[in-house]
């Protein structure tokens, strides 16, 4: 499955190689061109020189992860967050850096050296080392050195019912992408995998600039907290319901007339769709619905438990459901144009 | 005997405290291989005699239990609430991958909210204990037929293998140290020893050294070595109370320290060239050894312990070195210590 080696492979922001090679071999085969731009965004172009309005799907390769910063004389590396990272997760688990995937672990002062008001404070990236159990720097420095990066060592399973692995956001949203491209469309269409969304949606940008897309539509994974003792109102999105559409977050208020055909198309369809009910956070839409003299965009995302964790969790029908979806509005732009009203 | 992989092995397998059955079946497997008879006591104890020469009985004990959870709560939508069984700081559990062991293994993913609902300084504040819970990913009706209050909970990770010999993962503690004594029991297989040697896998350590009273009754051994871990270097902690990983085991000398076998451990290792670290440990208790010394009239003990960095997390690092040279102290000390040296222990 495209997605298990998509999460499980790594590609922290600037650092998507392992990501782009993997989705550049996987569309290859469905569409006819595929190139690359001075950032390291992949497009994949499907029926270019078709009539009808040019759509822009959009996706980001990269996940958030660490940087070595510093090898200290004892052989522990020193690091810093590449995106939103809460220390709070890191604290007794397995990474893997650099290209070589060198093993190494984030530990902490046992328990019994602890003083009682040490427990309720956070160990932040002050606090923290990766240890790769190097007896002192030199030894450290023949594994790993400064500016590697580093990701999550979790491997991709099942969860009950529902789907465990790191870098769901957005590896749902590649997926999803990679199967639409297999689909055959009457408008030109251009797959964008996008590079650096999280540290500040730097590469679609770029991107739109480039295609210049009559609409677009940004495939992501996004937040749920459709759990424990949170209030219903700040599930944000609840899994299994099917895909999220973003209304408002804190980059993109998405066009109301794709929203609203979406919304029209999942109902004629029988396809789950739900709001999203928070306005926090921010996509790749933010910067393509700016792009030039403006795009009219809209997200759509994968509901993500525990996102930014090493331990995200989604449901696949939800994945397959916005493919289903993406697909049947594409194919209705082809036909009808961009609702504007 | 493969080291290595009876570390995974054991590390790998799930028992908390009271529960001890899993890595108790690998290891009573293990020890049959090297010993002359292997049984298991009331509490679930596993003790393999390895007959020497008579000049006396030590016991060995390492404890086979590691800390865990325990279900508390289904609540109405699947999620579970647990309590601790053991020692934890409740900030190693965030996202971390987990096995409830229902009527079958279901796996589980202990949730953190993300930094996009946080409130603005919510990351400076470690989560309150109330709010952990674990996720099975099945519906409540799924969950409530599969998993009963009170059935454990263990921490899911893979051993790492890191640089050099060190290794990463959970219940090293002490577990470890049950590997260290298998590494002695190797030796002594190919060896005519003095001593007699009892070993013992202990049960139900981490919730007050229970299983090693009963042990050192059932045993009636000469005098004692129990094998546990200590704290490994690392900044932050104090120089007297970690120990280098790779620098050889750690002799304990403190109130369940005999000074008879804390000097003949010494004269051993120094004859047999092992490297040993020494610690001054002022505040016995903790281990096994605690109860040993006081089971029946008072047993001759002491602690031998193997550095080990971030106990009681899912990521406890060690070197095998320490291990293997740990294993060839304690079998130099069986091999050699004679009836004349048991006959002096009362004599103070």
């Amino acid at each position: 499955m495209f997605l298990k080696e998509l999460s499980e492979a790594s590609g922290i922001s600037s650092r998507e190689q392992e990501i782009r090679d993997l989705i550049r071999e996987y569309v290859k085969p469905n569409v006819d061109e595929v190139f690359t731009d001075s950032l390291g965004n992949l497009y994949a172009v499907k029926g270019k020189d078709k009539v009808g309005p040019k759509v822009m799907l959009a996706a980001h390769m990269d996940e958030v992860g660490l940087m070595i910063t510093n090898i200290e004389k004892n052989g522990l590396l020193r690091f810093s967050p590449v995106g939103g990272v809460d220390p709070r997760v890191l604290v007794s688990k397995p990474v893997a850096i650099g290209k070589n995937k060198v093993i190494g672990v984030i530990g902490a002062k046992a328990i019994h050296l602890q003083r009682p008001e040490e427990r309720s404070q956070v160990l932040g990236y002050d606090d923290l080392y990766i240890d790769i159990g190097a007896s002192d720097d030199e030894e450290a420095k023949k594994l790993v050195k400064t500016g590697d990066v580093v990701v999550f060592a979790t491997k991709f399973q099942e969860l009950g019912d529902l789907l465990l692995g790191k870098a769901f956001d957005d590896r749902a949203g590649c997926t999803a992408l990679i199967e639409l491209t297999k689909c055959e469309f009457a408008c030109p269409v251009y797959f964008v995998f996008t590079v650096q969304e999280e540290v500040g949606l730097r590469g679609a940008g770029p991107a739109s600039y480039r295609v210049a897309p009559d609409v677009a539509l940004v495939l992501e994974g996004t937040t749920a907290s459709d759990v424990g003792e949170t209030d219903e109102a700040n599930y944000s999105t609840t899994l299994g319901e099917g895909p999220a559409v973003t209304i408002m977050d804190r980059s993109v208020i998405s066009h109301p007339g794709v929203v609203s055909m979406l919304f029209k198309l999942a109902r004629e369809n029988g396809i789950p769709l739900q709001m999203k009910r928070t306005i926090t956070g921010g996509t790749d839409a933010g910067k393509i619905s700016l792009s030039r003299g403006g795009v009219p965009t809209a997200v759509m995302a994968v509901p993500c438990r525990y996102i930014h964790s090493p331990v995200t969790v989604m449901n696949y029908n939800d994945l397959q459901h916005m493919v289903k979806l993406a697909e049947i509005f594409v194919q209705e732009i082809a036909q009808k144009g961009v609702e504007l009203s | 005997m493969d080291l290595a992989q009876l570390l995974k092995d054991l590390s790998e397998s799930s028992g908390v405290s009271g529960y001890e059955n899993m890595p108790a079946d690998i290891i009573t497997k293990a020890w049959s291989e090297l010993a002359d008879e292997v049984r298991r006591d009331a509490l679930g104890n596993v003790i393999a005699a390895k007959k020497g020469k008579g000049h006396g009985k030590l016991l060995l004990a390492a404890h086979i239990d590691e800390i865990g959870l325990m279900v508390k709560k289904i609540d109405e939508r699947g999620f579970i609430r647990f309590a601790t069984v053991g020692g934890f700081d409740f900030r190693t559990l965030v996202a971390q991958e987990v096995i409830v062991h229902g009527k079958k293994q279901l796996k589980g993913v202990i949730g953190a909210k993300p930094p996009h609902l946080q409130a603005p300084n919510e990351q400076k504040k470690a989560y309150p204990e109330d709010e952990f819970y674990i996720d099975v990913g099945l519906t409540a009706d799924k969950v409530k037929e599969l998993v009963r209050i009170g059935d454990m909970i263990t921490i899911e990770r893979k051993v790492q293998q890191l640089a050099g010999s060190r290794y990463a993962g959970k219940s090293f503690d002490d577990r470890a140290c049950v590997v260290m004594l298998t590494a002695c029991l190797s030796r002594l297989a190919e060896v005519n020893h003095n001593l007699d040697v009892y070993l013992v896998a202990t049960v139900q350590e981490e919730v007050g050294t229970r299983g090693a009273a009963v042990a050192a009754y059932g045993v009636d051994p000469d005098l004692a070595i129990a094998v546990d871990v200590c704290h490994g270097e690392f900044p932050g902690v104090r120089a007297d109370r970690g120990f280098s990983l790779g620098k050889g085991p750690v002799i304990s000398m403190g109130p369940d320290t005999h000074p008879k076998i804390l000097d003949k451990l010494k004269e051993i290792a120094d004859e047999a060239k092992i490297s040993y670290q020494l610690e001054a440990s002022t505040s016995a208790g903790g281990t096994d050894a605690w109860s040993i010394q006081v089971a029946r009239a008072g047993i001759a003990c002491t602690l031998v312990s193997l550095p080990l960095r971030y106990m009681h997390t899912s990521v406890e690092t060690l070197d095998l070195a320490d291990i293997k040279e740990g294993g060839r102290l304690l079998a130099e000390f069986a091999l050699k210590a004679d009836r004349q040296f048991v006959e002096g222990l009362p004599c103070f």
